[in-house]
């Protein structure tokens, strides 16, 4: 695609996103989409560091989770704006990943997923004990006025939308800006091949954080919007392992390492968990996580790729290539 | 004056094994010399040393008057030494160009200049007509070269090549002593490791030789070519230098 043709398409998605709920009232419609707006964000953020720099991590709802509960606990005890607690959110998880990115960096591959996972099982274990955080009952926000201001909106969920949307291209702009960095060709070299980019001058360690801090962050604040959404959160739904395996998955199921594959990703998971609910009825957390297992399997062996993969039909090829000259 | 890299009494033991001892030697700036010895003698441990890959167990390795010995690669690398790696490691999900960019960065932070210098590079290399392809899709020589391309791009004093002319066609090699010759004419100093002998003795300034770990030659191939130690380590009759 030409460059011209895809600032075009990117033109035409956003504006159909503009005016999506303005042609589709049903609420129940709108809410899919808003919950599409947010796994695609947090699939991108998660991407940063689990497709451009390959490190896998599962344990992303520890962030989404610090940035919940941060800026939720700010604005109840100290009144805070949720806008500003959403900053507050963002920087605390960024300290939070470089104090556990500093240890988990020195393991390798499925050995750093799964200290990602122990990661977020402590610590949602930690706040289920925690009763000044609500425990394991959670935290009800205040009924807030609806507004701008107070980050809440009771009756309509639109702004809801135009949020998550705007939440979203901040996001992908930031992805979009890392990623054409020093920073960027530095985390793609990581990835690829450790070695040759340290015998460059690249400091792993240095990089990886820039990556985990900025992913952190970015998960944090999607924390702050879905707080002030459902406003209620406990541990079982913001600092859950299937949560964390969800963001990976959104970005597995699109395409690692793209930009806009976890768009992608999202839009699908989401039509799948929707489809999945009406099949098997409920809300069941178990059917969802066998249809996660499932479509990890499938990807991980047919189409590492993920759906982007079939899009550009580039990289595929390319793989398949390289493994023939591979000894 | 002191040396380019000054290597004193370097050994590297992995457990019983003594990869490397006492192994003394130095390069001086805009020199090549051939590393040569045996499968198993330790000349990848000798670069793996040199480059940070390995801290030494015992030994001094000054570059430009500075001890580097247990530096991590980067900051050798933030030095001016680089390296290829005996089995190659490119950035297969990258192109070609962005391959030497990452190279290239280290001294130029801006990406369109990293870009512009990676580019001239690839030009020096005689790869630039590939630069927008993947990787990935190289031939062997040229992923060689794309190796040795992406650690020039870090304008290196010193660079480490490891068997860059294994597996290559006759002509392949030529063009590969071509390079490594306009290499050390724009002032970068080699140390070649090779067991392709037409290779490597026809450009080194000097040769080491390596046996089981230690240093039992150094001087000019000529000398070398007719070490009888050497041929019986190494070489066999078949390098004598005619004439001699
Ligand atoms: N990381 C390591 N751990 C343990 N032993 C090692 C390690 N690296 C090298 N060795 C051992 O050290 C010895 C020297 O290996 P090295 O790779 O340096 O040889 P080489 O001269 O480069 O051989 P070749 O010509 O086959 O490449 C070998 O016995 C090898 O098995
Ligand atoms: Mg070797």
């Amino acid at each position: 695609m030409s460059r011209r043709a895809g600032t075009a398409a990117l033109l035409a998605a956003l504006l159909l996103a503009a005016v999506f709920p303005l042609a589709v009232s049903r609420p129940a419609w709108q809410n899919t989409a808003i919950l599409m707006l947010m796994a695609a964000q947090l699939g991108v953020a998660w991407n940063i560091l689990g497709g451009y720099a390959g490190q896998v991590s599962l344990g992303h709802a520890a962030f989404f989770g610090t940035g919940a509960y941060v800026s939720s606990l700010l604005s109840m005890r100290l009144g805070l704006s949720p806008w500003l607690g959403m900053l507050a959110g963002a920087l605390v998880a960024s300290a939070f990943a470089v104090v556990i990115g500093w240890p988990c960096f020195r393991l390798k591959g499925h050995y750093f997923a799964m200290a990602t996972i122990a990661v977020v099982e402590i610590v949602q274990a930690v706040v289920n004990g925690w009763e000044r955080l609500g425990g394991a009952v959670g935290l009800y926000l205040p009924l807030a006025e609806s507004g701008f201001a107070g980050f809440v909106f009771n009756r309509s969920k639109l702004p809801y939308y135009y949020i998550a949307l705007a939440l979203l291209v901040l996001t992908l702009a930031v992805n979009w800006l890392v990623a054409r960095s020093r920073t960027g060709y530095y985390l793609r070299a990581i990835k690829d091949e450790p070695d040759a980019a340290r015998s460059l001058g690249v400091s792993l360690t240095r990089y990886k954080l820039q990556a985990i801090a900025l992913s952190a962050a970015l998960a944090a604040m999607g924390g702050t919007l879905y707080a002030q959404k459902e406003l209620f959160i406990d541990p079982g739904s913001t600092l859950s392992t299937s949560l964390s395996i969800k963001m990976s998955l959104v970005a597995i199921l699109g395409g690692v390492g793209t930009l806009f594959g976890p768009v992608i990703g999202a839009a699908v998971l989401t039509a799948i968990e929707e489809g999945s609910r009406v099949l098997f009825g409920g809300t069941g957390r178990g059917t969802d996580l066998v249809v996660y297992g499932l479509l990890i399997v499938l990807f991980a062996v047919y189409q590492p790729a993920g759906i982007m993969g079939w899009i550009t039909g580039r990289w595929p090829g390319a793989r398949a290539a390289r493994r023939e000259e591979e000894p | 004056m002191t040396p380019l890299l000054q290597v004193e009494r370097l050994t590297k033991r992995f457990g019983g094994l003594t990869a490397n001892e006492d192994v003394t030697f130095t390069v001086g700036e805009g020199e090549i010399a051939g590393l040569i010895g045996p499968n198993g003698a330790g000349k990848t441990t000798v670069f793996n040393s040199l480059a940070g890959f390995f801290a030494p167990s015992a030994g001094s390795i000054r570059f430009r008057g500075q001890e580097i010995a247990g530096l991590p690669p980067e900051a050798v690398a933030a030095r001016g030494v680089a390296r290829t790696f005996q089995i190659v490691r490119i950035f297969k999900g990258m192109t070609v160009l962005e391959n030497v960019m990452v190279g290239a960065l280290l001294r130029h932070r801006a990406v369109p200049e990293a870009a512009a210098r990676a580019r001239e590079a690839l030009r020096f290399t005689g790869l630039e007509r590939r630069a927008a392809d993947p990787a990935g899709r190289l031939t062997v020589a040229e992923q060689k070269r794309l190796e040795v391309t992406r650690a020039l791009a870090t304008e290196p004093r010193l660079l480490l090549l490891d068997e860059v002319m294994a597996g290559l066609t006759a002509s392949e090699v030529q063009e590969a002593v071509e390079m490594v010759r306009r290499i050390r004419d724009r002032g970068i100093a080699c140390v070649v490791v090779e067991h392709v002998m037409e290779g490597i003795m026809p450009i080194a300034d000097r040769m080491l030789v390596l046996e089981r770990g230690r240093l039992i030659a150094d001087g000019p191939p000529q000398a070398i070519a007719n070490d009888p130690a050497v041929i019986a380590a190494y070489l066999g009759e078949e390098y004598r230098a005619p004439g001699a």
